[in-house]
């Protein structure tokens, strides 16, 4: 690959509000990354042991939707199998923590296992593009029951595995540990994508994303662009699908339908795609709004509203989003200001 | 050899529902340059009417007669208060407004009618007819080749030998010159959507009984199938998408008759990327230029 001088790749971008206004210059990510560390632990000690285990739900979703948002929202590649790539990620970890009883070795091998998934559905999706790409993901969506129950000795079909863990050390609550596993993990996920995406790697997958032929002429390898943006969050969904099988001590198919994966994208669009703290209030949504319509049912005393409710305020969310405010929640505030300026 | 027949038949059968949920994927991406992944989800919101208005009065003519009539009510809203909206810059915007309303259409339907499944009743036995000892086709199989027939056939004599069908032809190959001739473009547009969605109702209405049931993501695997379907076609042609779905059909009849109904899926999936990443346009792509 040649040097590329990022004059010669800054290819005309329309403006999506996908790109940072260059006045305020942004705190280093390595900062934010502590702050952000001293946050979560001093959470841990204030919180019930319910909310530290939500709190760490939030951090294993974090994962994924970070790895998501840098796919779809830097690169322009549609990912609809993220869910089935945290299947791979859980049942990876599920298999080889039963069979080694070593955390940190299971999880190296979800990792790996995710990265060589990652790079032959990428390998794929480098050739395709919109509708295709997405109908092609879609499937990988669908398949993870199919590859459950065909292999069954495995995976176990629909009960699924369990996971076998040690229990944690003796001065800390369960779910205490937790929370600290799953930030920790989401925290060296995101401070490596936000690096990542800071340097050169970053400004090639703007680049690719927005003129395909311009980003060729200034000597941008496409292809390998692409898959290495596919293998990048694949890992990432690899990791949060790990995270969930430690949570949930189990895993099995019925965690990780269709429409986890549908969440994830509602994840990362409502925070604005390719934004990192987007994809963290995208987290967050993912486990509060389930959490409100749960109650909202409970006390409607209607059981079909509990799982319900929060499908349709996900759909809402993505559909008005998408309409009103590409750029996600927080570019409404700019628009309304530029609204304001231009009718002056 | 008996086991293959009937499997050749089963497989046609299926096919042509696939064909018939092809065809709405096609009519749409030909209209719009939109791949409708809500097309499932309405499809189901269908039946589900026809659920409703068939164990009211009883009568299963009715229910489906009204379940095209809701999927075109459904896909004439769905254009005009949606899709029409979308920023189409990005055609990444219009997959995920498509995947809101899977998410919504689920939700709502999953509230009015809960998340188990629905037992559907056919309206002929799904009995095989037997010829010399071996089984072919059931009454039911012959309904769904009439019905999937008649509305190829409409389509065909729709789009070619109509003024209606030449107008939503050029309003699709070249919408700026048709405005200028005339043609209300985004009529043909809404009347685009509405043709898809009943089809793909049809679609629905027919392949729901032979499987697990009515449920609000029943439609989720034959979507896929059917995208395959549609790809394999090349999504701009709607023989393509017949002859697609024929593939599809036959491919999941046999890989569910000689190895399990579990691996279907995957079946779909490895279809999908062999002709995806051997011949992207899909079988029937000769020319790159769009031929309406």
């Amino acid at each position: 690959m040649t040097d590329v001088k990022p004059k010669a790749s800054a290819a005309p971008v329309p403006d999506t509000g996908l790109i940072v206004p260059k006045r305020r210059r942004r705190p280093h990510p390595v900062l934010v990354i502590a702050i952000g560390a001293v946050v979560v632990v001093a959470l841990t000690y204030v919180l019930p042991p319910f909310r530290n285990y939500q709190l760490a739900t939030v951090g294993a979703y974090f994962c994924v939707t970070a790895g998501l948002t840098v796919l779809t929202g830097l690169n322009g590649q549609l990912s609809l199998g993220h869910g089935a790539l945290m299947a791979t990620g859980a049942y990876t970890l599920a298999l080889t923590q039963n069979k080694f009883m070593n955390l940190p070795f299971s999880f190296a091998v979800a990792i790996l296992v995710t990265t060589a998934a990652g790079a032959v559905i990428g390998l794929a999706a480098a050739r395709l593009r919109g509708p295709y790409l997405a109908g092609l993901t879609l499937a990988v969506a669908i398949v993870v029951p199919s590859v459950t129950s065909t292999f069954d000795e495995t995976f176990n079909s629909d009960q699924g595995l369990s996971v076998v863990l040690d229990p944690p050390p003796e001065a800390f609550p369960m779910e205490q540990w937790q929370a600290w596993l799953c930030w920790s993990a989401a925290l060296v996920v995101v401070l490596l994508l936000a690096l990542l995406v800071r340097g050169r790697f970053g400004r090639d997958l703007r680049a690719v994303r927005d003129d395909e032929t311009a980003a060729r002429l200034a000597g941008i390898n496409i292809a390998r662009t692409q898959v290495l943006a596919f293998v990048v969050s694949a890992v990432c969904a690899g990791v949060a699908g790990a995270l969930f099988a430690v949570l949930a001590q189990s895993v099995s198919p019925g965690a990780f339908p269709l429409t986890l994966s549908l969440f994830l994208i509602m994840a990362i669009v409502i925070g604005g795609l390719g934004s990192l703290f987007g994809a963290l209030w995208g987290a967050v949504l993912l486990v509060v709004l389930p959490t409100l319509s749960q109650s909202v049912g409970e006390q409607t005393g209607s059981q079909r509203l509990e799982g319900n409710l929060a499908l349709i305020v996900f759909g809402v969310v993505l559909v008005v989003v998408m309409l009103a405010a590409p750029g996600g929640l927080a570019s409404i505030p700019s628009r309304i200001t530029r609204l304001i300026r231009r009718n002056r | 050899m008996s086991q293959f027949i009937y499997l050749t038949f089963d497989g046609l059968s299926r096919g042509l529902v696939y064909a018939a949920f092809a065809l709405a994927l096609v009519l749409i991406w030909r209209a719009a340059r939109i791949v409708n992944f809500a097309q499932g989800a309405m499809a189901v919101a269908a039946v589900y009417v026809a659920y409703s208005v068939t164990n009211a009065t009883g009568s299963y003519w009715l229910g489906f007669v009204v379940a095209l009539l809701a999927g075109m009510v459904l896909g004439v809203t769905v254009e005009r208060v949606v899709m029409r909206f979308v920023d189409h810059s990005s055609p990444l915007n219009g997959v995920v407004v498509a995947l809101g309303l899977v998410l919504i259409l689920q939700g709502t339907l999953g509230i009015l009618y809960g998340n188990e499944y629905l037992p559907v009743e056919t309206p002929f036995s799904r009995d095989a007819f037997e010829v010399g000892g071996v089984a072919m086709l059931s009454r039911y199989d012959l309904f769904v080749i009439g019905a999937v027939g008649t509305v190829v056939v409409a389509l065909t004599l729709l789009f070619t030998r109509t003024a209606v069908g030449l107008r939503m032809r050029a309003a699709a190959f070249a919408p700026d010159v048709s405005r200028l001739l005339g043609v209300s473009v985004g009529g043909m547009l809404t009347l685009g959507w509405a043709l898809a969605a009943a089809a793909g109702s049809l679609a629905g209405m027919l392949v729901v009984p032979t499987e697990l049931g009515l449920h609000p993501t029943a439609m989720d695997v034959v979507f896929v199938s059917a995208f395959a379907a549609a790809v394999v076609g090349g999504l701009d042609s709607p023989i393509g998408a017949v002859v697609g779905g024929l593939v599809v059909g036959l491919l999941l009849s046999y890989v569910s008759g000689y190895i399990d109904v579990t691996v279907t899926p995957m079946a779909v999936l490895a279809l999908l990327v062999v002709v995806l990443l051997g011949k992207p346009g899909g079988l029937f792509s000769s020319s790159k230029a769009r031929v309406a």
